[in-house]
């Protein structure tokens, strides 16, 4: 019998304009796998500790992106997604593995969840070349006008990635925000961050220009704020404060106020925040939250 | 004297009835108010119009639980039909007194009475006859499954558009099942006043509507009440931002309609007498107290001397003066405060550089007034090309070419509206695209409907009044997140 | 100067304008479709704001005098007799003999066989003799004929000649063939005032009313007139509002000031205020005098004759005490 194969390890980075760079603080952090009924949780890899610079070259990778991604077609932006499902389909198997041992789950649940995130990002691909339709239409003012309402997408969106559902969770907040045409910033979650660097790769082998999708890897509770308070940021998502170690939302909806972000809150009541259930079929908010509508008139006349 | 001199043509202000002094509408009843009693005058002849009730947090907390006792018990269980037919009572009764109310928001505010009688009060109906219709059809509104009213909304409004603003707030508000309280602003509370009277001629349930006066502390008391729902306001960025970071980390839900410093851009293409009346109203109508004013004008450099020398004959003709005067073009600036505010702004634009034309036109000597002013030579770097001013002050800058337009255009935290002059078609749709503002006009300006979502992008807020869009504030669906 | 000299010159002067050495159709239409297009809600809504003014009292009073004067008292009727010409010219004489204070009108506007009967009904009143000429209205006829129907009009005596525009060639893109029958007109009239009708409800657009004001100013008109009252619909604020930026722009290019005509379907006192309130804010207050504005009318004048009284004795005034000539 023949010694076992020593592996070969993957470096988790960060994903910044297309490119995978260390953090620009060269911190890095150890994840560790948590196995239900283990004891000791298991190393898994050490992912980057991203800083509030990194989130800052983030925003301008993902400024860079709006105009191309917001200016393309919808059906263009309809085939990239799709391709990233089929990418994200032919990278099934590593899906799994980091959803297994990030989330602690069986196979056949790791299974389970990977395919229900592909047919997520399949669900939100199908959307892009609906939402004018849908959201949008003729106003039927009273006078000689030619009046129509068009969802636009507000630009670029930080989102605080939901901690625990680390794949399917995730997937249920980047592909709205993108799929309408805005650009991301995602803060990945904390203690589970390397299917979202799977899902990078999936991302940067599909055709998603670079910028339209970064993600920053590391301390929710330190980056986050600099996302909340940074003036060319135009919206963020909160959803992952819920069970984000020394994360106030209402801090950041308050630092978010100061340019008047669109904010969308994570669930829960009160004060609290709590992880909705990603089984669920979306609605239409996580997308609408993150489009303006524009109205234009023209006169009509001979 | 000119050989056609317009005589005088006064509307009758006999048709108004002010008392006075008044208190708060609190659960169908007119209360006192505990703060101090302020005063609201005629901005055009300084005149004291009447005491009004400024109200006290206490007072605000009674309202509060007015409305949430009328929205548990009576408004919240009602069918959708009966809410719509108390709108179209409300929007009939608009129309029956239109006369009234024009008079008394042109006294209170100052502005033209051809303008509240042509423009404020019959939007005023106009909006709640549009959501009239919508009360008893959410479901087919595209909301989200199932969609249910809010709550308790808490209102606040501002002073240039006193009973459209009101309209534009409490319309959508009931049509939904909400109940609301809402401040009129200081400086115009009598429009808001008197329609707390339409409701009880309309036998609105009592409590479904309340109106309650006062300042800054007043709308803060609102705002920060624990009973209220949401927050509909529009106002300045400033006062915005300080209402979402109140509501921040709570379940409070906020519209903000803002500021605005918009862009009216003309290409040399353009039909240019109606380009001229377009940049006239844009930035004239109602004193430039408009948030979506056009502000800035961006003419294509090659036709820039011909546009100015255009504007300015067409100025000449704007008559300046009695708000009552039916031929009354440019009436009284609403406050002091406000006159201070533009005085201020101007001086720093002649300050800066910039050069400062007015019409020279002879003004009132009591009351509030400016003259139609227009600076040229600005530049995007001066504060009169950066800083919304809301008075009537046009600044002029050129530009070359498309992009450059764009790029000019939205070069400012502001994205709320923006207008776009050329006769190539394909132009203003690229145009249209390229702007980031909520509402474009192209080959026109500054046109409203109920039917038309309004509302801003970036620093100009968030949210959209009016139209189908404009319902998804007032209503809480089943839609999972 | 002979006549022919003056033909040269409108045809020099226009090549000066346009920057060309010879005056072509693809010069001219170069020209005219280089005009600023003209929204039309844009202009409608322009022209009903001018319409809300409120004249009152004094205003009023100089209004309505002043719109009287201006009146081109008309009668184009195939059923004209010398008999109602003349009764017609009375009626200008004296227009309401309760007053003898009232404004008489501009003119009396006349088929061209009833410019002498006119002429010699007026007599040195000083009220002009306005013909329509040219193939009246519908302006189908040979060149050679409308120039004879022209100088037979001016031998009759009259000294104003109302003309129509050629709107086949208007419509077809031949607008040197328009601008050249003009300009020989204009020849024709000698010292006659020309006004050029463009039959605003026949060009449709409100661009092609600002390129034929334009063609007809180039061409040498006196005055540019809307309608010839038997075309729906006839003269209307917003055509008359393009008329006017039309010759307010004219002068600010020449220096020359060319007068406003609307004709047909003014019928009241309000609406005729609201063309004056026009005239004032667009064209300015130098408009407002009868060598540079005409109202097109008949029963205009028996209107502003009631609110004359109205104003007068301040009880409103009845058909009755108005004549009908």
């Amino acid at each position: 019998m023949s010694p076992a194969r020593v592996d070969v390890r993957k470096t988790y980075k960060l994903y910044i304009d297309g490119a995978f760079p260390r953090s620009e603080s060269g911190r890095s952090y150890a994840v560790w796998s948590t196995p239900v009924g283990r004891a000791n949780p298991r190393f898994l890899a050490n992912a980057a500790m991203g800083s509030r610079k990194d989130a800052r070259d983030a925003v301008v990778a993902a400024r860079g992106a709006v105009k191309g991604w917001a200016g393309a077609t919808a059906y263009n932006r309809g085939q990239v997604l799709y391709r990233v499902a089929e990418v994200m389909e032919s990278r099934r198997a590593q899906l799994v593995e980091d959803v297994r041992l990030s989330e602690g789950l069986a196979p056949s649940r790791a299974e389970a969840v990977v395919s229900a995130a592909i047919d997520r990002w399949v669900w939100y691909a199908g959307w892009t070349d609906k939402l004018a339709q849908v959201l949008g239409g003729l106003n039927p003012v009273a006078g000689p006008y030619f009046d129509i309402s068009a969802p636009e997408p507000t630009g670029i969106v930080a989102v605080l990635a939901p901690q625990r559902s680390s794949l399917l969770g995730l997937v249920s907040v980047v592909a709205p925000v993108i799929a309408t045409g805005n650009t991301a910033v995602v803060l990945a979650s904390q203690e589970r961050p390397l299917p979202a660097i799977t899902l990078a790769e999936a991302l940067a082998t599909s055709d998603v220009p670079a910028g339209v999708v970064n993600v920053v890897t590391g301390l929710t509770g330190e980056v986050a704020p600099w996302l909340a308070g940074h003036r060319d940021v135009n919206a963020i998502d909160l959803t992952g404060a819920a069970d984000a170690e020394g994360v106030d939302w209402g801090e950041l909806e308050r630092a978010a106020a100061e340019n008047l972000k669109r904010v969308l809150r994570p669930a829960g009541t009160g004060s609290d925040a709590v992880e909705p259930d990603w089984t669920a079929e979306p609605g239409l908010s996580r997308m609408t939250t993150f489009l303006e509508t524009k109205t234009v008139w023209h006169p009509k006349g001979r | 004297m000119p050989i056609f001199e317009y005589a005088p043509a006064p509307e009758s202000r006999a048709i108004v009835d002010i008392q006075p002094s008044y208190g708060l509408f609190v659960g169908g009843e007119w209360i006192e108010g505990r703060g101090a009693a302020f005063k609201t005058t005629n901005p055009a002849t300084e005149e004291v119009l009447a005491d009004v009730a400024e109200a006290s947090v206490a007072d605000v907390d009674a309202a509060v639980r007015a409305a949430r006792t009328a929205y548990t018990r009576v408004w919240s269980r009602m069918s959708g039909a009966d809410r719509g037919k108390y709108l179209f009572r409300i929007a009939r009764i608009i129309q029956e007194r239109a006369r009234e109310l024009a008079v008394l928001e042109s006294l209170d505010n100052g502005k033209p009475i051809k303008e509240s009688r042509d423009v404020d009060v019959p939007l005023a109906a106009a909006h709640f006859f549009y959501h009239a219709g919508w009360a008893d059809k959410l479901e087919y509104a595209s909301l989200g499954p199932k969609p249910r009213p809010i709550g308790v909304v808490g209102q606040v409004i501002p002073w240039n558009f006193p009973l459209l603003m009101l309209a534009w707030k409490i319309a959508p508000a009931l049509a939904c099942g909400n109940t609301v309280v809402l401040k009129p602003a200081e400086t115009t509370p009598l429009t808001a006043l008197l329609f707390a009277e339409i409701c009880q001629q309309a036998e609105l349930p009592a409590g479904v509507v309340n109106i309650v006066t006062g300042a800054g502390a007043t709308g803060q008391a609102i705002v920060e009440h624990p009973g209220v729902d949401k927050i509909a306001f529009t106002g300045s960025t400033e006062v915005g931002k300080s209402i979402a970071r109140s509501i921040a980390g709570t379940r409070k839900r906020a519209t903000l309609e803002l500021g605005g410093k918009a862009a009216n851009i003309v290409f040399d293409d353009a039909p240019l007498d109606q380009a001229v009346e377009g940049i006239v109203n844009g930035i004239f109508f109602n004193q430039g107290h408009v948030c979506c004013a056009g502000s800035r004008l961006l003419v294509q450099e090659s036709i820039a001397e011909e546009v100015d020398r255009r504007l300015k004959r067409r100025l000449e003709t704007l008559r300046v003066g009695d708000p009552l005067d039916k031929n009354t073009d440019v009436g009284a600036i609403n406050s002091r405060a406000q006159l201070d505010r533009i005085a201020e702004l101007t001086a720093a634009g002649e300050a800066e550089g910039a050069v400062r034309w007015d019409t020279g036109c002879e003004l009132p000597s009591h009351g509030f007034w400016f003259r139609p002013t227009v600076f040229t030579g600005v530049s995007q770097t001066h504060r009169i090309a950066q800083e919304e001013i809301f008075g009537p002050v046009l600044s002029v800058l050129t530009f070359r070419t498309p992009q450059e337009a764009v790029a000019k255009a939205n070069n400012t935290p502001y994205g709320l509206s923006a207008g776009i002059w050329t006769e190539k078609g394909s132009r203003i749709l690229w145009m249209a695209d390229q702007l980031r503002a909520g509402v474009v006009w192209a080959n026109t300006f500054n046109r409203f409907d109920p039917t038309s979502p309004f509302g801003g992008y970036k620093e100009s807020g968030y949210g959209r009044e009016g139209g189908r869009h404009g319902l998804e504030a007032y209503v809480t669906t089943g839609d999972p997140r | 100067m002979s006549t022919t000299d003056a033909a040269v010159d409108v045809t020099a002067r226009a090549g000066d304008l346009l920057g060309v050495s010879r005056l072509t159709n693809a010069t001219l239409t170069g020209w005219l479709h280089g005009l600023p297009g003209v929204d039309q809600v844009g202009c409608e809504a322009r022209a009903a704001s001018l319409g809300t003014r409120s004249i009152k009292t004094t205003a009023k009073q100089w209004a309505i005098d002043a719109a009287i004067s201006m009146i081109d008292l008309t009668t184009l009727e195939g059923a004209d007799t010398p008999g109602k010409v003349r009764s017609l010219a009375a009626k200008a004489l004296v227009p309401d003999p309760s007053d003898p204070a009232t404004p008489r009108p501009a003119a009396v506007c006349v088929y061209g066989d009833m410019a002498a009967i006119a002429r010699q009904a007026l007599g040195d009143s000083g009220i002009h003799v306005a013909a329509v000429a040219t193939a009246f209205p519908s302006g189908r006829a040979s060149r050679r004929v409308k120039l004879a129907d022209t100088t037979d009009a001016v031998a009759a005596g009259a000294d104003e000649i109302d003309m129509v525009i050629d709107r086949g060639a208007f419509l077809s893109g031949r607008y040197l063939e328009v601008f050249e029958e003009i300009a020989e007109v204009k020849q024709a009239c000698g010292d006659a005032h020309l006004k050029v009708i463009m039959e605003t409800g026949e060009l449709v657009t409100y661009d092609n009313v600002r390129r034929a004001s334009w063609l007809s100013m180039l061409a040498g008109a006196d005055f540019i007139k809307t309608s010839t009252g038997k075309i729906q619909p006839a003269a209307t604020l917003p055509v008359t509002l393009i008329m006017l930026e039309a010759v307010r722009d004219w002068r600010e290019l020449t220096a020359a000031i060319v007068g406003v005509k609307p004709a047909g379907g003014i019928r009241t006192s309000k609406d005729a205020l609201k063309y004056l309130v026009t005239v004032n804010e667009v064209a300015g207050e130098e408009w407002l005098t009868p060598e540079r504005f005409r109202f097109g009318a008949s029963s205009l004048l028996n209107d502003l004759l009631l609110q004359r009284q109205k104003l007068r004795t301040g009880a409103y005034s009845g058909a009755d005490y108005v004549t009908i000539d």
